[in-house]
């Protein structure tokens, strides 16, 4: 068996939350290998990744700083208004008579971030192939396709078994692996995944309206459907339905799925032609007992998946990143061991009041927003008028869709 | 606040021995070494007061010696001090930015732990189960950076002790001493606090009447060829449970004793 040894800090899984900690920690100089199952080709091409991010002002500038092109700009569509609709049952009429409840723009903004956009949309995998450019730009060593087989946590270090018959040791090793973490079972780590019973269908469109950078979300009974603005007067749907009526919506022929969709979107935005094909994505909620064990710190969606109905899963994922490089850097400063307990616990404190707050909030606003019962309709109607109608509610939420608030890591503060 | 490195001592009936150790005690030193490292184990809230010693060490040792932070190993070629060093949790820090280590301890039982500890990690440490006096006797080579921590308001006679440690320092150097100081909010908080409160402490660790004001520590070195500055005060945050450096030095403060630059030869 060959060994490789040596390594701060070996990832699994290179997604977008794995490969920005890849550079990150590169970045802050610390000897880095990275292992994913894919091929680089794969993850490019446009069957690998349909979903488009809604990332934070504070991602793109933390990307940017690692050495991402300026491409990675110029692919992200600045969002400038979100306009929240309470939709009614399906089939109670055609048009698009959906009463406007809540619209944030970027001016409800503090004086902080006045001039900045409420956040950016960009597809996947025009952030991922930034990365990839980047990590062949940079001293991170990338093993792939590789599967991790297992892995043991030992007192000073851990070991990853890769299919290939690789072994690679490093004093920490950290899973961005996603929900089905191999690493985070290894640990022994408890997940507890609880089902919405719905799925997301996700597709892009080209709209026949300008959208003007205005994010739409139109709560319907089923469950929400986003419309989010992506570049060149595109869209990234994201149409929840219970999972047997997704299933039909991926398959529906195109002219009836578009007429569907244009119904939806009413006179705003027109009808919408379907670019690519319709992807499906069962909607679940996970909770970890740890995100971390000995040698071992959990990061993105394998430390906590939720409900995407708040689009906050990539940040939180782009939070654990910076919280993690800052705890390790400062660490490595100290001379600390950077894979102990000791120095794991930091980050794990850190990250467990954000990431429960955030995971418990989305939780909740997806079954109220999901429900057809009167009451719950009627309440989250009066929430919603009532934050419209009241500035500091509305100033808050714009600053919560922008993650501007908080005890943030220096390198996504302000400033 | 304070190493529990001697309260350890009081119950510990193991004395000094020479290096060889049998396999017995290899396996228990590493139980200990396990319990010295836990986070959340007895010595949590050593952990807890550590960084704030190591990030001041550091600081201290870059301005003495110019060297630059952002290096991976900053104190390269610099002999380091470590006194009562206990598990290890200055030493190994200090062998990873670059120091040259020796670790002294009057405890047997502390040096195989540090010595399981160390090795298991990988590090290079020379951890010697004796006390700073000997080292002096013995004619050690003098050493760039002393760590005097939480020892002195432990030792029968803090002066001649504190004149020995200076006496190992060599031209240019710089030796950290942190102790506790003898206030009536020192009683009330170091002591009866954290031993019959907070229970952080085992009950006995400290005797009040050996805290030591920051005046008494430079009266001990007066007419000694060194300078003395300070005191810096390390103040907790409940809050954060953390602590940092501050203005208040009536509890847990730390003085810097310099010994001036050898004059240029010829």
């Amino acid at each position: 068996m060959h060994i490789e040894t040596d390594y701060d800090v070996a990832i699994a899984g290179g997604g977008l939350t794995g490969a920005t900690l890849a550079l990150a920690l590169d970045q802050a100089g610390f000897s880095v290998a990275l292992v994913d199952a894919n091929r680089p080709e794969a993850m490019e091409s446009e069957a690998f990744d349909g979903r488009a991010s809604a990332i934070a002002f504070t991602a793109l500038r933390q990307w940017r700083n690692l050495g991402l092109d300026d491409r990675l700009q110029a692919a992200a569509q600045p969002m400038d208004r979100i306009v929240v609709t309470d939709g009614r049952a399906p089939g109670a009429g055609a048009g698009p008579a959906l009463p406007v409840r809540l619209s944030i723009s970027s001016t409800d903004l503090g004086e902080a971030e006045a001039g900045e956009p409420l956040g950016w949309i960009i597809e996947n995998t025009r952030v991922l192939a930034a990365l990839l450019a980047a990590l062949d730009r940079s001293g991170v060593t990338v093993v792939r396709p590789a599967q991790v087989t297992g892995a043991e946590m030992a007192g000073n270090g851990g070991r990853l078994h890769l299919d290939n018959g690789r072994t690679l040791s490093a004093r920490l090793l950290v899973s961005s692996e996603g929900r089905r973490s191999v690493l985070r079972q290894a640990a022994g780590i408890l997940a507890e995944t609880a089902g919405y019973g719905q799925t997301g269908v996700v597709a892009t469109v080209a709209l026949a309206r300008p959208h003007e950078g205005t994010a739409w979300q139109h709560f319907m009974p089923a469950g929400p459907l986003a419309i989010l603005p992506l570049t060149g007067d595109r869209a990234s749907l994201v149409w929840t339905e219970r999972d047997d009526r997704a299933r039909a919506l991926q398959t529906l022929p195109e002219a009836a799925f578009t007429a569907l969709l244009a119904r939806r979107f009413g006179d705003d935005l027109g009808r919408p032609t379907l670019i690519g094909p319709r992807f499906a994505y069962p909607l679940s909620l996970q909770r970890v007992s740890a995100v971390t064990a000995p040698r071992l710190a959990l990061v993105g969606d394998a430390a906590h998946g939720l409900h995407p109905i708040s689009g906050q899963g990539l940040n939180l994922g782009l939070e654990d990143v910076a919280a993690l490089t800052e705890v390790l850097s400062d660490a490595r400063d100290l001379g600390e061991d950077i894979g102990s307990s000791l120095v794991l616990d930091r980050y794990a404190r850190w990250r467990r009041l954000d990431v429960t707050g955030t995971v418990t909030a989305a939780d909740l606003i997806a079954r109220a927003f999901s429900s057809d019962h009167d009451s719950l309709r009627w309440l989250r109607g009066l929430a919603l008028g009532v934050a419209d109608r009241t500035p500091a509610i509305r100033q808050v939420l714009a600053r919560e869709a922008g993650a501007a608030a908080g005890d943030l890591p220096r390198s996504l503060a302000l400033g | 606040m304070a190493d529990e490195t001697q309260a350890i001592d009081d119950r510990d009936s193991l004395t000094a021995r020479g290096p060889s150790i049998d396999p017995e005690d290899v396996a228990r030193f590493s139980r200990i070494a396990a319990e010295w490292w836990d986070p959340r184990g007895k010595f949590a809230p050593l952990h807890r007061f550590n960084p704030v010693r190591l990030a001041f060490i550091r600081d201290q040792a870059l301005v003495r010696f110019g060297r630059d932070g952002d290096a991976p190993r900053p104190f390269e070629g610099l002999r380091l001090l470590d006194i009562g060093c206990g598990g290890g949790l200055l030493s190994e820090p200090m062998t990873r930015l670059g120091f040259a280590v020796t670790g002294v301890d009057a405890s047997a039982r502390n040096i195989g732990t540090a010595r399981a500890h160390a090795e298991e990690m990988g590090l290079a440490i020379d951890y010697r189960c004796a006390t700073a006096e000997a080292l002096l006797a013995a004619g050690e080579a003098p050493f760039d950076v002393i760590l005097n921590m939480e020892v002195i308001e432990h030792v029968a006679d803090p002066a001649t002790f504190l004149r020995d440690t200076a006496a190992l320092l060599a031209p240019g150097g710089v030796m950290i001493v942190a102790t506790l100081n003898r206030t009536l909010k020192a009683l009330v908080t170091a002591k009866l606090g954290a031993e019959y409160v907070l229970r952080w402490l085992p009950a006995g660790t400290h005797d009040w009447s050996k805290f030591l004001k920051p005046e008494e520590i430079r009266g001990f070195l007066s007419g000694v060829d060194v300078a003395v500055q300070g005191p810096f005060g390390v103040v907790y945050n409940p809050l954060g449970d953390s602590w940092r450096l501050g203005p208040d030095v009536d509890v847990n403060y730390m003085m810097t004793v310099t010994r001036a630059f050898a004059p240029p030869q010829g």
